[in-house]
């Protein structure tokens, strides 16, 4: 059943990349969501089958034999595959399902199904990988997928750039996570799991020599892991692909940058637990880099337009937490997050695309305004979504209650309440950053809310007329993710972190003992009073004084562009790595290789062979005879020495 | 195998040659193709014979043939390892599609083109099971002169400038390297390989690093190692589609080849001491050349850059002197054969409509050309070095065999993952992505069945090495652990031996 679970989606990638123009647009449709629906189904009973305490490995065939290096094609099947196989495979299917509805006037569906399904199968390859390798295999094959959804309307140049540049960031990153295998091979001798993960231990506090430092082994190994996890997770400093990523269509932007692909590198970190675990300067690192990471992107989120964008940042946001969650040791947080956050993100960015859809490909929020009364439908889904990603619900545990609220209401105070107990000075910065971030993420998501739905309609009158509800393929996965959104916190809560924690994951992920009964009172109200704040804030400008943003953004103050260019990330990379690339290549090429190398070697050389034999030879047919002359002289001489030297 | 099937192997294009020579002028040029097709066909059919029947248990020669020539001072003698084995089956493997490529895209003096082709391939093979210095001499450097003709008779507008520089640069590597065989001769009293690589008469310390620096000049001409490279990217714009293939599939290999059959095994010593020299070539070849290809506006030269700086990933990997990188290096040499190979026939199809390869001529291809576009796409991974595609296991094994010599190597090598995505995606992005809006490519057209036959098998082998490469690595494993465990033993030996002329040599 594994197999098929992986390999479904790489059969219907193939039937409709192959035959789709023989199939027809329609038919292609119908395979690949069919078998991403049965992989879909049978990952739910894998799942319900680990939780009751099954699970294994199926080895495929071999990939590389070299030395005593072994790698098998090998599907592993354990708590945290499940979690992922049921991410993956669930939202994959319910994208698959309304993309039938958004893509329906696409000329090229056929290509696009193949994509979906590709990617999806890279996606599963990655999360069953049983070794470092396969995992890069799947790793980069999300990379490549992704490359190809963004870049799918391939006659844009905005598109094809942000393809571009998706997969060469990633490559920056993977560079880390290249050199991070390089060196798990180097000392453990293997690359599979779990014989990595048993030698662990033996190697804590000891060095080798890495670029020509003596460093920790497992620090090194871990921050570089990291490096790659960022590039694939859009961290701080790897993260300016995510945005651009938004120039594909919106069902990619769901699938990929919401819910499945960018959660990959806090996969990795927590199949790589009991590594990190003896790492404790990479733990800091990456909390550091997760929490700056979820101020940054919540920052940039404040002032976005484009409404794609900024759910983009918030999920670069929402990242960061589970980094930062996974930083402080609590892993199982971050994977509950991440398995919340799956829902009701995939759900904002369907949403988002049924807006759009309903705008006729407006993006921008500053045309939009008071659709709530023409699109109720998609409304109620997206306010679900809004008020599952800020957490908003009543932590009744101040009264040794559970508490109530939606989804992320309880991975995120989770998370919080984490950070807090951990009691360390990254943990402390964390956490008075998830407060913050939290309170911004409150402002951004109901901003988008107003702006979209609420007031008066800001747009071209004409659209208004046209302004539809989304077709049925759409609204189903709207509705079923939106049930996610609102319970999968709640159901799953003693599963993942509560309770049932340390019989569910059975040491797939490293489990802290501490418990988190000694919380005090403020640090449980703090996430639910910044939220109110931030919407608060939200309601004042955009609902009571809608006048005022528009006023404060025609100032342009020095805050504002910052925050509106993004902190100047792009034009920074752009004026430190791409343009001196570019310039250095030609300077290597015009003078390395035109004016020193050949000036000196071969034209200096034949300069001075044409001033000598000038008009004598005839050099087009010359050299080639002097050459098998040459070559014939040096035969000859060769063959009178061993006539009269040789053995007789 | 009772019959000498690699002599047959080896002399079955020439006697094609000889049988279109003998042929009255105007049937000659009826039949010149179909004869030569028929005749690369069965060369392909009898190498996978021989595959078939190689022993994938054994490190040692195998088919051996011997015959005494000269006086027996000189020895006629073939045979092949599991190094050498696939660069046979790899000739044999393009020769087929450059036929066929050149169809109908050569339309002056095709029999003498076609005899030129066949005569190549006779020579091309003949370097890889030889087993006597003279005859491989013999054979690496008669190699070139039907490449000259090819470059320079069918070549472009510069052809005889490109034909020029390449010829220079040879001509300095292979009188050195004659100069080298005669020396190891007088030392050693014999020139067969067999004997030579068995470590009876092994060669002194002192004279390791001279001979080991006139082999060097010859092959890292022929990798090519920066800063000799230059001629390639002038050969390869120069060369017609089937030559720029045979070049980058098989010439280059023959470097490569002659590290792993000379240097290593019979210079341990001296390969040691100059592997940092090595290290610092590729290193500047990989960063250098991808950085070069950046900034390119032809599309062949950029795939010369790219090719560079993918052989600078086989010599780092070599001069590892680890399994994983020496084999990874082969497997680099074999995959970089089909992919680069297949992006030439790429580049041809095109050139062959619009007798251009400026970039900038060209954009949105993929509107009318969707299948050359998939298979365009799916070398131009396999040159990233995709997982999946044959170009990540070499890559992979190489810098996995320079992470354990040391970790700069990787950290620098490793900078060309990045950088090969960017020209090599950039690339793809200029030519095939994009609005078609160029007047003269509105009617041009998908490939041919003819094309499609020759790429096909290309796209298909180039998937299959990436994802199942056990019978590859079947064959290379034994004489690699061979090589490696050879190396390390004499290397230990020489040291005893001659622990004061390490130190006093240059």
């Amino acid at each position: 059943m594994y197999t098929a679970i992986v390999f479904f989606p790489l059969l219907g990638a193939i039937i409709a990349g192959l035959f789709g123009r023989v199939l027809g647009a329609r038919l292609s449709e119908i395979v690949t969501t069919a078998l991403l629906f049965a992989s879909a189904a049978m990952s739910i009973l894998t799942f319900v089958n680990v939780v009751e305490g099954s699970g294994g490995t199926v080895r495929l065939f071999e990939w590389i034999a070299s030395g005593d290096l072994h790698v098998d094609w090998t599907l592993r099947v354990d708590s945290l595959t499940a979690v992922m196989l049921v991410v993956v495979t669930c939202v994959s299917s319910l994208v698959h399902l309304y993309s039938v509805g958004y893509m329906h006037e696409d000329p090229s569906r056929p290509r696009f199904f193949a994509y979906l399904s590709l990617f999806t199968f890279a996606m599963l390859m990655l999360v069953t990988a049983d070794n470092f390798l396969q995992m890069f295999f799947g790793w980069e094959g999300v990379g490549l997928a992704s490359y190809l959804l963004i870049g799918f309307w391939y006659h844009k140049p905005s598109a094809n750039a942000a393809a571009m540049k998706a997969f060469i960031v990633n490559r920056v990153g993977d560079f880390g996570f290249a050199l991070g295998v390089f060196a798990v091979f180097y000392v453990f001798g293997t690359l599979d799991f779990t014989a990595v993960f048993t030698a662990a231990p033996d190697m804590v506090g000891k060095n080798f020599v890495f670029a020509g430092q003596q460093v920790d082994i497992l620090t090194t190994i871990c921050i570089l892991l990291f490096i790659g996890a960022m590039g694939k997770s859009a961290q701080l400093g790897l993260h300016t692909w995510l945005p651009d990523a938004m120039e594909g269509p919106t069902p990619v932007s769901a699938l990929i940058h919401a819910a499945t692909m960018v959660t990959a590198g806090v996969f990795l970190v927590c199949r790589c637990s009991p590594l990190f675990e003896h790492a404790p300067i990479a733990l800091d690192m990456v909390a550091i880099v997760g929490a700056t990471t979820a101020f940054f992107a919540a920052s940039v989120g404040l002032f976005q337009n484009d409404i794609k964008r900024v759910i983009a940042y918030s999920t670069c946001s929402q990242l960061g937490y589970m980094f930062f969650a996974a930083g402080v040791g609590a892993y199982n947080a971050a994977m509950f997050h991440l398995f919340t956050h799956a829902f009701f993100k995939a759900l904002l960015f369907l949403g988002a695309g049924s807006v759009i859809h309903a705008m006729h490909h407006e993006q921008d929020m500053r045309h939009m305004g008071g659709l709530a009364k023409h699109i109720p439908a998609t409304w109620s889904m997206m306010l679900i979504g809004t008020i599952a990603i800020t957490g908003l619900g009543i932590p009744f545990e101040m009264f040794g209650l559970p508490g109530l609220g939606f989804a992320g209401f309880y991975s995120k105070d989770f998370i919080i309440e984490s950070a807090f107990a951990a009691g360390t000075g990254p943990g402390t910065y964390a956490f008075i950053i998830g407060i913050v971030a939290a309170c911004m993420t409150s402002f951004y998501s109901w901003r988008l809310m107003f702006m979209t739905f609420h007031g008066r309609f800001k747009g071209d009158h004409h659209h208004l007329e046209h302004v539809h509800e989304s077709p049925l393929p759409m609204m189903i996965p709207l509705v079923v993710l939106s049930l996610g959104a609102l319970f999968a916190g709640a159901a799953f809560f003693a599963l993942f972190v509560g309770e049932g924690a340390h019989e569910f994951w059975r040491g797939a992920l490293a489990l802290h003992e501490e418990a988190h009964h000694e919380i005090p009172l403020w640090v449980l109200l703090a996430p639910l009073v910044a939220t109110l704040l931030g919407l608060y804030i939200a309601y004042y400008y955009y609902i009571r004084h809608p006048e005022l943003p528009p006023r404060m953004a025609a100032k342009r103050g020095m805050l504002y562009l910052f925050l509106y260019n993004k902190w100047y990330f792009d034009e920074l990379y752009d004026f430190l790595f791409v343009q001196p690339a570019k310039c250095i290549g030609r300077i290597l090429w015009k003078t390395g290789d035109g004016k020193i190398i050949d000036g000196l070697g071969p034209d200096g050389i034949s300069a001075r062979v044409l001033d000598a034999t000038r008009g004598a030879v005839r050099l087009q047919s010359g050299y080639v005879y002097h050459y098998a002359f040459a070559m014939l002289m040096g035969a000859a001489a060769l063959i009178t020495w061993f006539l009269f030297n040789g053995p007789r | 195998m009772g019959w000498p099937i690699l002599s047959l192997l080896t002399f079955l294009p020439a006697l094609g040659a000889l049988a279109i020579l003998a042929m009255p002028k105007a049937s000659a040029e009826q039949m010149a193709r179909p004869i030569a097709m028929i005749v690369t066909l069965l060369d392909l059919v009898l190498a996978l014979v021989m595959w078939a029947n190689f022993d994938t248990a054994s490190s040692a020669f195998q088919f051996l043939e011997q015959t005494s020539w000269l006086g027996g001072g000189i020895n006629y003698k073939m045979g092949v390892d599991g190094i050498s084995m696939l660069f046979v089956v790899l000739t044999t493997l393009l020769m087929p599609m450059c036929i066929l490529a050149s169809w109908d895209s050569v339309e002056k003096r095709i029999v003498e083109y076609i005899i030129a082709f066949l005569v190549l391939e006779t020579l091309m093979i003949g370097v890889f099971c030889a087993l006597d210095l003279f005859v491989f001499y013999v054979f690496f450097e008669a190699g070139l002169i039907p490449m000259f003709l090819i470059i320079g008779v069918w070549g472009g507008a510069r052809r005889v400038y490109a034909t020029f520089k390449f010829f220079l640069y040879t001509l300095l590597g292979s009188v050195l390297m004659l100069l080298a065989m005669m020396a190891i001769y007088i030392q050693t009293g014999t020139t067969d390989i067999v004997t030579l690589l068995s470590g009876a008469n092994p060669i002194p310390a002192h004279m390791q690093y001279w001979l080991w620096l006139a082999f060097f000049a010859s092959f890292a001409v022929k990798v090519p190692m920066w800063p000799v490279h230059t001629w390639l990217p002038d050969a390869h714009v120069e060369a017609p589609t089937a030559g720029s293939v045979i070049l980058a599939g098989i010439l280059l290999k023959m470097g490569g080849y002659g590290f792993l059959r000379f240097s290593l095994p019979m210079f341990p010593l001296a390969s040691e001491y100059f592997a940092p020299l090595v290290f610092s070539l590729s290193l500047i070849a990989i960063v250098y050349t991808s950085l070069v290809a950046l900034a390119q506006e032809d599309i062949k030269k950029l795939i010369a850059y790219s090719s560079v700086a993918h052989m600078g990933l086989v010599t780092l990997g070599t001069f590892t002197f680890n399994h994983q990188g020496i084999e990874g290096g082969i497997f680099q040499m074999l995959s970089h054969g089909i992919v680069s190979g297949a992006l030439f026939f790429c580049v041809g199809v095109v050139y062959d409509r619009m007798h251009t390869r400026e970039i900038a001529a060209y954009g949105g291809l993929v509107n009318r050309m969707p299948i050359y576009a998939v298979c365009f796409m799916v070398f131009t991974l396999a040159n990233v070095g995709l997982p999946g595609t044959s170009g990540f296991v070499g890559e992979f094994l190489t810098l996995l065999g320079a992470y354990e010599a040391n970790t700069w190597l990787a950290i620098f090598g490793t900078t060309g993952i990045i950088l090969s995505a960017a020209y090599a995606l950039w690339l793809y992005r200029r030519v095939i992505f994009g609005v078609l809006d160029k007047k003269n490519l509105q009617d041009i057209m998908d490939m041919s069945p003819r094309e499609i036959a020759i790429i096909a098998p290309l796209v298909i082998l180039t998937i299959a090495m990436g994802v199942y490469p056990k019978p590859i690595f079947d064959v290379t494993g034994p004489s690699v652990a061979h090589l490696v465990e050879q190396f390390n033993t004499r290397l230990e030996a020489a040291k005893l031996e001659a622990p004061r002329l390490a130190e006093v040599a240059p």
